[in-house]
C-alpha cells in the first residue's frame, strides 16, 4: 500500500487578500487620525517644552511644547494627501503619454521617449524644487512639481504594454471585424492596462511622499506653518545637538513605516491582480 | 468573384530568405480548397496574407480585382490554430460573439454552444469549445471567404468532426469559400474539392 | 507485448486533484484524474491517447512526481513491483525514468544542444550523439547551437534525443511529434520502437490517435481524466467492431478517413463530472445503471474496458 500525498499550503490568495486589507486599514486609520485630531492637541504649552517620550506624550514634545505624536500624524495626513493627489495626476499623464507613444506616429513616440529621458536624467529632487518654485511654491507648486516628475517610468511601462497588446491576435481579429482604433483602445486595451495602472499608482505613491518630505525638509516645499513631516524633521534638526533625539527619530520612523506599508500594499495588489496567482 | 494572390513575395525581415516567393493562388467564391504543406513552408504566413493580417512585400492580394478593404468588416476572415490567442482573456464569451455583430441563435444551435458558456471566461472553457466561438464569430460576420489555418490540429477527432461538419454546412448554405490549411491528408481529402500543395505554388 | 507477465509500471486507482480558487476566495478541489488504471510492460510502446484537457500530461507528471504543490495524489503506483513514493520518484527520474517533455521551453536556454542531449549522465563515448543527431536529420552543427537558434521541429528532435541517450528503463514521451514533418516523426517514432526492442518501456502520450493506432503496441484511450479502454493497437486499426468502449468507437468513426461522423456533446469538466460512467451523458447505449455508478474495469478479449456493456 502506498499512498502518495502532497500536502498543499493554505491558499496563497487568501493570505494575500487578508494582508492587503490589514495594510489598507492601518493606512486609513493613520490618515483618519491625522485628519480628525483637533488642532488643540498639537497646540503648544511652554510648560511642557522639550519633554522626552512619556505616557502623556508618546513621541515627546518639541521646543514649543507641541505634542509630537499629534504633529506627526497631522503631518503624515498632509503628506499623504499630497502623495495621493500628485500620484493620481502623474498616473493620468503616464497613461496619456504612454498610449500616445505606443499608438501614435513614430515621431510622436520618439519625442515622448526623448522627453522621458530628459525628465529622468535630472535628479528628481532638483526638478521638483525647480518646478515648485516656478509654480509659486506652497501646496500648489509642490503638487505640480511632484506630479510633473513621477510619470516617466509608468509611462514607459504602459507604452510597452500597449505595444505588446496591439500585436495580440484578438486585437488583429477585432480590426478585421471592422472595429475602429478607438473602440479597440476602450474595449481591448484599457481593461488590460487598469491593473498595471493601479499597482503603478500605488508604487509611485511612496516616492511622491518621500519627495514631498525631502523638499519640505530642505525648505523649498510647504510653508513652515503647515505641519508636514518634512517640516517637523527639519525643525528637529536644529535641536538634535541638544539631545532631543525623539523629535527626529520617531516622526522619521513613522514616515519610513508608512512608505514601506504602501510599498507592500502595491506588491500585494499586484499579486492579486496577476491572473497567474489564481492557480494556487 | 474570387480571392487572388498575385505573384506575392513575403519575408519578415530584409535580407532573410523569402518565405513565400512569387506565389500565385486563385480561390473562387463558394470553392472549398485545401492548402496542404509540411510545417515550415509558410502556410500560416500565406493564410495571414490572404486575410490581410500581413501585407506582401511584393505582389498583390485582390478581392474581386480590388485590394482588400482596410476599413469595415473584412469579407475574408481568418480562424487560427490556437483559439485562446484569438480571444481576449478578460472578456466573457458573450462579448466575443457580440464583437462580430451579435449573437445568432442559429449559430449557437449549430455549434452546440450552451447558453451557460456565454457568461464564462475563456480560461474556463477547453480549446475545442473556444474554437467553436472563433468559428461562430467568423461565420457571423457574414464573410465570403473563410480561411481555416490548422483549426483542428490541437483538437480531438470528435471535436474536429463536429466543427468541420458545421463549417461545411454553413459554407454550403451561404456559398462561402473555405480555404483549409492543413497537414492532414485525410482531412484535406474529406473537406476540399481541390487540394493545392504549397511547395508547388 | 513480449513479456506480459512482468509489469514495469503499474498504476492502480490513481486520482490527482488540484486545489483551485473558484470565485473570490472560495477554494475547490478539481479532480483532473480519477480512478485511473494503467500498466506498462518492458519492450512495449503504450500510447496514451485522448483529447486535450483529458489529463494526459498530468499523468506523466504524476508518475515522475513533479506535480505543482497544490496537487493532491491518491492511489498506488508500483515500479518494478515496489511502491513508487515521492522519495523513489526523485531517485529514479532522469536515470530509470526519463521524460521527453511536451514543450520546447523545457530546454535550458543557456546550454548548447549537444550538451543538453547528453544530460547529467554522459555517455561513455561521444559517438552516439553524433550518429543520433544524424539519424534525426539534425545538421552537424546542431550540437553547438543554443536552443533559441533551433527551429521548433529541430528543438523537438533534440528533446527526443535527450531520452534516447539515457539508460532509462521507462521513457515517457509527452506529445513528441508536433512540428515535425511526417518523415521526421516516423524517424523519431522508429527510435522509440528501437528502444522498446531493447527492452525499454515507452509511454507515448499523444492526441494524434492516427499515430497512436499506427505505432503503438497497445493504446490506452483517455476520457475526462481516466482510461476508458486499453487494448492492442491492432484492434484500433481493424475497426469499431473490434473495440470495446463506445467512446473508442466514436473516436474511430470521427476520423476523416473513416466517415468523419461526430457524436454530440462535450467532455465533462473536472469539478463537474457525472456521478456514474464519465461517458454516460454522451453514450448512445447508456442505461440507468451507467448514470448511477461508475463501471469497474473489466477484462475483455485481451483488453481492459471500463464499461458495463463493452464486449
Amino acid at each position: 500500500m502506498s499512498i502518495l500525498k502532497i500536502s498543499h499550503p493554505a491558499g496563497r490568495r487568501t493570505r494575500v487578500v487578508i494582508l492587503t486589507i490589514l495594510i489598507a486599514l492601518l493606512l486609513i486609520t493613520i490618515y483618519a487620525m491625522g485628519i480628525f485630531i483637533p488642532d488643540e492637541a498639537a497646540a503648544g504649552s511652554f510648560l511642557e517644552a522639550g519633554q522626552p517620550p512619556s505616557w502623556k506624550h508618546p513621541f515627546g514634545t518639541d521646543m514649543l511644547g507641541r505634542d509630537l505624536l499629534a504633529r506627526t500624524l497631522k503631518g503624515m495626513a498632509v503628506s499623504m494627501t499630497i502623495g495621493i493627489a500628485a500620484s493620481a495626476v502623474s498616473a493620468v499623464i503616464a497613461v496619456i503619454t504612454g498610449i500616445a507613444a505606443a499608438a501614435g506616429s513614430r515621431y510622436l513616440d520618439a519625442s515622448i521617449g526623448w522627453l522621458i529621458d530628459l525628465v529622468m536624467s535630472i535628479p528628481h529632487t532638483i526638478l521638483v524644487i525647480l518646478i515648485s518654485f516656478a509654480m509659486g511654491r506652497g501646496l500648489k507648486g509642490l503638487l505640480i512639481g511632484i506630479a510633473a516628475t513621477h510619470w516617466c517610468s509608468l509611462a514607459r511601462l504602459i507604452r510597452g504594454e500597449v505595444l505588446q497588446l496591439r500585436s495580440r491576435q484578438y486585437v488583429a481579429v477585432s480590426r478585421r471585424l471592422g472595429r475602429s482604433g478607438g473602440w479597440i483602445l476602450i474595449h481591448h486595451l484599457l481593461p488590460h492596462l487598469l491593473p498595471q495602472l493601479l499597482t503603478g499608482l500605488i508604487l509611485m505613491f511612496p516616492h511622491a511622499i518621500l519627495h514631498e518630505a525631502s523638499v519640505s525638509f530642505l525648505g523649498f516645499g510647504l510653508p513652515p506653518e503647515q505641519p508636514a513631516i518634512g517640516i517637523i524633521l527639519s525643525e528637529s534638526m536644529r535641536y538634535l545637538s541638544t539631545g532631543m533625539w525623539w523629535s527626529a527619530v520617531l516622526p522619521g520612523l513613522v514616515l519610513v513605516l508608512i512608505v514601506l506599508l504602501i510599498d507592500r500594499l502595491g506588491e500585494q495588489l499586484r499579486l492579486i491582480l496577476d491572473p497567474g496567482s489564481a492557480q494556487e | 468573384m474570387a480571392l487572388e494572390a498575385k505573384n506575392i513575395f513575403f519575408r519578415y525581415r530584409n535580407k532573410k530568405p523569402w518565405i513565400l516567393e512569387d506565389c500565385t493562388l486563385r480561390v473562387e467564391k463558394g470553392e472549398r480548397l485545401a492548402l496542404f504543406a509540411p510545417s515550415g513552408y509558410g502556410k500560416t504566413t500565406l493564410a495571414m496574407l490572404l486575410a490581410g493580417y500581413l501585407k506582401p512585400i511584393k505582389g498583390q492580394i485582390l478581392l474581386e480585382d480590388k485590394p482588400l478593404p482596410q476599413k469595415g468588416i473584412c469579407p475574408v476572415q481568418l480562424i487560427c490554430q490556437h483559439p485562446e490567442n484569438a480571444i481576449n482573456p478578460r472578456w466573457r464569451l458573450r462579448r466575443v460573439l457580440e464583437e462580430a455583430g451579435g449573437i445568432r441563435e442559429d449559430m449557437l444551435d449549430a455549434f452546440g454552444i450552451e447558453t451557460a458558456w456565454l457568461s464564462r471566461f475563456p480560461r474556463e472553457l477547453s480549446g475545442g469549445e473556444l474554437q467553436r466561438f472563433c468559428v461562430a464569430r467568423a461565420i457571423s460576420s457574414d464573410a465570403d471567404y473563410l480561411i481555416c489555418d490548422e483549426i483542428s490540429t490541437m483538437l480531438d477527432v470528435i471535436t474536429q468532426a463536429q466543427i468541420w461538419n458545421v463549417i461545411l454546412n454553413e459554407a454550403e448554405k451561404h456559398n462561402t469559400a473555405v480555404i483549409a490549411v492543413t497537414h492532414n491528408r485525410h482531412l484535406a481529402a474529406k473537406i476540399a474539392e481541390r487540394t493545392v500543395e504549397l511547395p508547388d505554388l | 507485448m513480449k513479456q506480459k507477465d512482468e509489469t514495469l509500471l503499474e498504476i492502480h486507482d490513481l486520482s490527482v486533484s488540484f486545489r483551485m480558487y473558484d470565485h473570490g476566495l472560495s477554494q475547490t478541489d478539481l479532480e483532473v484524474i480519477s480512478n485511473l488504471h494503467l500498466s506498462v510492460h518492458p519492450g512495449e510502446i503504450l500510447a496514451v491517447a485522448g483529447s486535450s484537457g483529458s489529463g494526459k500530461s498530468l499523468l506523466a507528471s504524476a508518475i515522475l512526481g513533479i506535480l505543482p504543490p497544490n496537487a493532491t495524489v491518491r492511489g498506488h503506483l508500483h515500479y518494478k513491483g515496489q511502491e513508487l513514493n515521492a522519495q523513489r520518484q526523485k531517485q529514479l527520474r532522469g536515470t530509470e525514468i526519463a521524460l521527453v517533455p511536451q514543450s520546447v521551453s523545457f530546454l535550458d536556454p543557456l546550454m548548447k544542444a549537444g550538451k543538453q542531449a547528453e544530460g547529467h549522465h554522459r555517455p561513455r563515448t561521444p559517438a552516439p550523439i553524433k550518429s543520433l543527431f544524424r539519424r534525426l536529420e539534425l545538421p552537424e552543427e546542431t550540437e553547438r547551437l543554443y536552443p533559441f537558434q533551433l527551429s521548433g521541429g529541430m528543438a523537438r528532435r533534440v528533446l527526443v534525443s535527450t531520452a534516447l541517450l539515457t539508460d532509462a528503463r521507462l521513457v515517457i514521451a509527452d506529445e513528441p511529434t508536433p512540428g515535425m514533418s511526417l518523415e521526421q516523426a516516423m524517424e523519431a517514432l522508429g527510435m522509440f520502437r528501437e528502444m522498446a526492442r531493447e527492452g525499454k518501456a515507452v509511454i507515448l502520450i499523444t492526441h494524434d490517435i492516427d499515430l497512436a493506432f499506427e505505432f503503438a503496441d497497445r493504446v490506452a484511450v483517455f476520457y475526462a481524466g481516466t482510461t476508458v479502454e486499453t487494448a492492442p493497437a491492432s484492434d484500433f486499426r481493424s475497426g469499431p467492431d473490434r473495440l470495446r468502449h463506445p467512446y473508442s468507437k466514436a473516436l474511430w468513426n470521427a476520423l476523416p478517413q473513416n466517415g468523419f461522423q461526430p457524436i454530440e456533446g462535450f467532455q465533462p469538466y473536472a469539478g463537474d463530472l457525472p456521478k456514474g460512467c464519465l461517458f454516460a451523458p454522451r453514450c448512445p447505449y447508456r442505461t440507468e445503471k451507467c448514470i448511477i455508478s461508475i463501471p469497474p474495469v473489466r477484462e475483455v478479449r485481451g483488453g481492459e474496458v471500463r464499461c458495463y456493456y463493452g464486449s
